[in-house]
């Protein structure tokens, strides 16, 4: 059969391998994945970013960052908007720009 | 403006629930990884994080974010051989909508665009149709370690565990391009995996190689990383495998092959993940004018992986330092030693040569004679001439960090 004989070349070719791993058979995969539900902290403060940041990624991201002056901030979410097509609501960049300079702004 | 506190999130199971209930949030449960933390030596911090093992078929990791999982391999994980285990392996993952299911029997991988033939290939093609390969080769995020450019960078803020190394096995990428048989006037190949952008119009996540680099007979298609399936986290159940180049081009559960007839244009490829054409990928911040060409090759690396900053060592006595190296898109010609901040080196032993993408291990006995602080410096020098730089590199994306590494020991 066609099958059998790709199958013979095939570890013959493998045959030269340093370690010569058995080769395993594949199963069917399903995991959960954390949903990484947690809000930025602040309350009010911080309902601009909750609102229009969390639906892509999860507050450790930005809370892990370093300190950054507004002007990199500002550049941040304008590349979330214009690179990555966040739905940002205008209205509220200021806001999300000012939580993030609060709570990580360049002292 | 209320006062915000990142620190909140510190994670201690008591702050985080202390926090948490402050913020007056509704919290379904306590996640199982408010346990543990660490904290990574970041310049002007924040370094702590989460160890976390809250991920599907991953052990401990460091957490950098959740969604889409960005995980990091702790430090010591590098001190205990030169494959890195599958599930602590480093994760990352630019879209949140990833498949948490893969059916083995239903997937197929499609070849198309510039070939003769069109191709829907189901795993058992893959794996049982065409001959297969093995080879061991370092995974490295463009970004790694990250956290230490100065000034710094937004982005994951890696230290230096976002690279890991494993035994691959798959088939040749020309051998499934050959299949279909690419046709006069191809360019490029481009490569899409199963995730996909939470917005529409936003980017979808792919990258391309070049039509000969494509069909090098080294760049593969694997279905095994150390012998076991991939964790659906590094991209079951087919990855990209690009020996010698950053992991960007790894692409994770790789579902479809495009023939290019023109180089491509997409934000992945013309505009993230680009460096300064410049020696070491190096600028000044704020520099205007730098021609940006996309990040390619890996360049040489080495760390110590027995001794932490800050360790104890015996003064006046013999003191066995062993770390990891690799050559980046060659093989390893060498690695030094320097006891003494780089005044004086000398060379390492080498461990086993798994090959030349591989990590390998290194290792020398020093005396410090003097009480006090020392600093440790390791230098790789790649079979290409090529040796690690004395001074940090900086560009816009933080990639391409391979400065000579030094740990400050204490002899006593």
């Amino acid at each position: 059969m066609m099958l059998s004989r790709i199958l013979a070349i095939g570890l013959a070719l493998s045959s030269g391998s340093a370690w010569a791993q058995a080769v395993p058979q594949l199963k069917s995969v399903t995991v959960d994945l954390p949903a990484g539900d947690r809000q930025f902290p602040g309350g009010a403060a911080a309902d601009a970013i909750n609102n229009n940041c969390t639906a892509c990624h999860s507050p450790g991201m930005v809370l892990n960052q370093p300190n950054l002056p507004k002007a990199a901030w500002d550049a941040e979410v304008q590349k979330m908007i214009t690179a990555y097509k966040a739905p940002i609501d205008e209205a509220d960049v200021p806001a999300i720009v000012a939580y993030l300079v609060e709570a990580k702004g360049a002292k | 403006m209320a006062s915000i506190d990142p620190r909140g999130f510190r994670p201690t199971r008591r702050a985080f629930l202390g926090q948490a209930g402050a913020a007056g949030l509704a919290m379904a449960s306590v996640p199982a990884w408010a346990d543990t933390t660490l904290k990574l030596p970041l310049p002007g911090g924040p370094g702590e994080r989460l160890l976390t093992t809250d991920f599907p078929q991953k052990g401990q990791m460091i957490l950098q974010r959740t969604r889409p999982p960005l995980l990091e391999t702790p430090f010591e994980v590098f001190d205990r051989g030169v494959f890195t285990p599958n599930d602590q392996f480093f994760v990352r993952w630019h879209w949140a909508v990833i498949p948490n299911a893969v059916d083995a029997d239903k997937f197929r991988l499609t070849v198309r665009g510039l070939v003769d033939k069109p191709l829907s290939l189901s795993l058992k093609d893959i794996v049982y149709g065409l001959p297969r390969v093995e080879l061991a080769a370092v995974n490295q995020c463009s970004g790694n370690s990250r956290g230490f450019f100065l000034p710094r960078v937004p982005g994951g803020q890696w230290a230096n565990g976002a690279m890991g190394n494993a035994k691959w096995m798959g088939v040749k990428l020309k051998d499934v391009l050959n299949r279909a048989g690419v046709k006069a006037g191809a360019v490029q190949v481009r490569f899409n995996g199963l995730d996909e952008p939470v917005v529409d119009g936003a980017p979808d996540f792919m990258k391309s190689l070049d039509i000969d680099h494509a069909r090098d007979g080294e760049v593969m298609i694997a279905f095994a990383m150390n012998g076991q399936q991939l964790p659906l986290l590094n991209g079951f159940p087919l990855r990209l495998i690009v020996p010698g180049w950053y992991s960007t081009y790894w692409v994770k559960m790789l579902n479809d092959i495009e023939v290019l007839d023109k180089p491509d244009d997409n934000y992945w490829m013309k505009t993230a993940y680009t460096i300064p054409d410049t020696p070491h990928a190096s600028m000044t911040p704020g520099q205007a004018g730098v021609k940006m060409v996309p990040i390619s090759k890996m360049v040489p690396r080495s760390f110590v992986t027995n001794l932490k900053p800050g360790a104890s060592v015996p003064a006046g006595a013999s003191t066995l330092v062993r770390g990891i190296a690799f050559g980046g898109d060659t093989g390893i010609a060498k690695v030094d030693f320097s006891a003494d901040g780089g005044k004086s080196w000398v060379p390492a032993t080498l461990g086993k040569d798994e090959g030349k993408y591989s990590f390998r291990q290194w290792q020398t006995n020093i005396t410090l004679a003097d009480k006090g602080e020392h600093a440790l410096m390791v230098r790789c020098t790649n079979g290409d001439g090529v040796v690690q730089p004395d001074a940090p590199n900086w560009n816009a994306g933080a990639f391409m960090r391979n400065v000579i590494e030094t740990v400050s020991v204490t002899a006593v």
